[in-house]
């Protein structure tokens, strides 16, 4: 068994790398990058924005809860705006995406591969590596970074949504204060590893969407594999990269 | 037919294991333009392996695949994707992009590979879907076609790029034999009008007939007999005999 894990993680890391290869080898499917963009990333905006600003309504009670005991309420906005950005909206943005993405993306490379259609298309002389899987690993790479930074507005708008009901804030005062401990070296390597996390969900999934096997039982499994290796990897990846900016951009 | 300069399709000695199973073992057959060879044999005897090794889906362990003179056999996926737009594959399922119409199917290979406007590709579109009595269907979802109806837009997309070689597998897999038959006229009617070389994989005996200027035979991943319908009619052997004369419908 550990054999056979070390060999499928061997497999993933040649698939992967050939992604990367072939992201910038000519020609390129503007095209259908662009479909993907859309599908991945437009479609995911409601899920994001919605669950942003949940979180930011539930991170401010808790602050609240928190600071109040010591008289810091002043330090809320500022607290659920560093927390947001620097940990939780990436976070929270990766595993809610791996799971509307992944999924997606195992499902339906699985569905063609058993139903002959990425044979179909490298019959038809196009690349189905290029066309089905360095496209999606594209758009999820740009959809990321971008989905993440409307989790950590719409979390910052559930945030002053709770602070407003109980203190009445008004909207700009409650932004100044969010951001005022809030530096580029905050948001910048913390929003851009999403791209990482963006690459992670895209590889994992179309490496078992494209290997499955066994009919429709195989796609289900590709699909619900592809949620939590996407997941797990991205959990794993997220501890290296947290390190890697501590590293690069001490606290 | 030996293995000649003029095959459109040939393969030399190829050899084919999946884990323990040999499912091809040492086949040479060679094709020449213009022909049409119909692949028998009982289900799992490498049928449809031998024909993915033709446009390079598979890749032989042992041996060689020549289209046209080109060896494939280890070409890399550009080289691949040239020789390629030379060759339609019918797959037994049609193989149709689930998520575009029938049209955008018959359409795709014509936006990939050349360099007509628009209207030309709706125009060649729609002639392709008229030869196969779709030309109302092109609106239509994969889903919503019948299998037969599947099948002639998979020809019709099949034969967008006007292909010289057309690989067929089993094209009257499932379908009723008036459906079948009329399958077999397109066939027919594409190999009288535009020369085109057929290899078809098939169950189906009066299929078979129709289509094949020549008959191989596979059995346990060998070729068992060869030969046109009426010589395999009179083959003593048991095997081809009781294949011959059974009314087999895929």
């Amino acid at each position: 068994m550990p054999t056979l894990l070390l060999a499928a993680a061997g497999d993933w890391a040649l698939f992967a790398g050939r992604a990367i290869r072939d992201m910038v080898r000519p020609p390129y499917e503007v095209h259908e990058t662009l479909r993907h963009l859309f599908e991945l990333g437009c479609r995911s905006v409601p899920l994001i924005a919605t669950s942003g600003f949940a979180v930011g309504v539930v991170m401010s009670m808790h602050t609240r809860s928190s600071l109040a005991r010591f008289g810091a309420e002043a330090l809320i906005p500022a607290g659920l705006g560093i927390a947001l950005v620097r940990e939780t909206g990436p976070l929270t943005a990766g595993l809610l995406l791996s799971g509307r993405i992944g999924a997606g993306i195992g499902a339906e490379l699985g569905a063609m591969k058993v139903s002959e259609q990425i044979d179909a298309l490298e019959a038809l002389a196009v690349d189905s590596f290029k066309f089905l899987v360095v496209t999606r690993v594209v758009a999820c790479v740009i959809a990321l970074p971008i989905l993440t930074s409307l989790m950590n507005f719409t979390g910052m708008l559930g945030g002053y949504a709770a602070e407003h009901a109980i203190t009445g804030v008004p909207l700009g005062t409650y932004f100044d204060q969010a951001f005022s401990l809030v530096q580029f070296s905050d948001l910048i390597p913390a929003t851009l590893k999403t791209a990482v996390f963006g690459f992670l969900i895209a590889t994992v999934s179309s490496y078992l969407g494209v290997n499955t096997r066994g009919g429709t039982e195989g796609v289900g499994l590709a699909s619900t594999r592809s949620v939590v290796l996407s997941s797990l990897a991205l959990i794993v990846a997220n501890v290296v990269l947290v390190r890697m900016i501590f590293f690069f951009y001490p606290a | 037919m030996s293995g000649s300069d003029a095959a459109a399709v040939e393969l030399r000695h190829v050899t084919k294991r999946f884990g323990s199973r040999q499912v091809l073992d040492d086949i040479s057959l060679a094709v020449a333009a213009g022909r049409s060879v119909c692949i028998l044999g009982r289900s799992g005897t490498g049928k449809s392996v031998a024909l993915k090794h033709m446009v390079g889906l598979l890749r032989p362990d042992a041996g060689q695949v020549l289209i046209e003179g080109e060896d494939i056999t280890d070409m890399n996926s550009r080289e691949l994707s040239r020789v390629r737009r030379r060759i339609g594959f019918l797959f037994q399922n049609a193989a149709l992009f689930d998520s575009i119409s029938v049209g955008g199917n018959v359409a795709f290979p014509l936006q990939r590979h050349t360099a007509l406007d628009r209207a030309a590709i709706r125009a060649r579109v729609g002639e392709l879907l008229l030869a196969v009595g779709l030309a109302r269907e092109h609106d239509k979802m994969p889903a919503d076609l019948s299998g037969g109806m599947r099948k002639r837009a998979g020809l019709a997309r099949a034969l967008a790029l006007d292909p010289a070689i057309l690989l067929v597998d089993e094209p009257s897999a499932g379908l009723d034999p008036i459906t079948a038959g009329e399958i077999d006229q397109l066939l027919v009617g594409l190999k009288q009008r535009a020369g085109t070389t057929l290899v078809v994989v098939t169950h189906n005996i009066p299929s078979a007939r129709t289509l094949a200027d020549e008959i191989v035979f596979l059995h346990e991943g060998r070729i068992h007999a060869r030969g046109s319908p009426d010589e395999l009619d009179r083959l003593p052997e048991p095997l081809v005999r009781a294949f011959m004369r059974s009314a087999g419908t895929g």
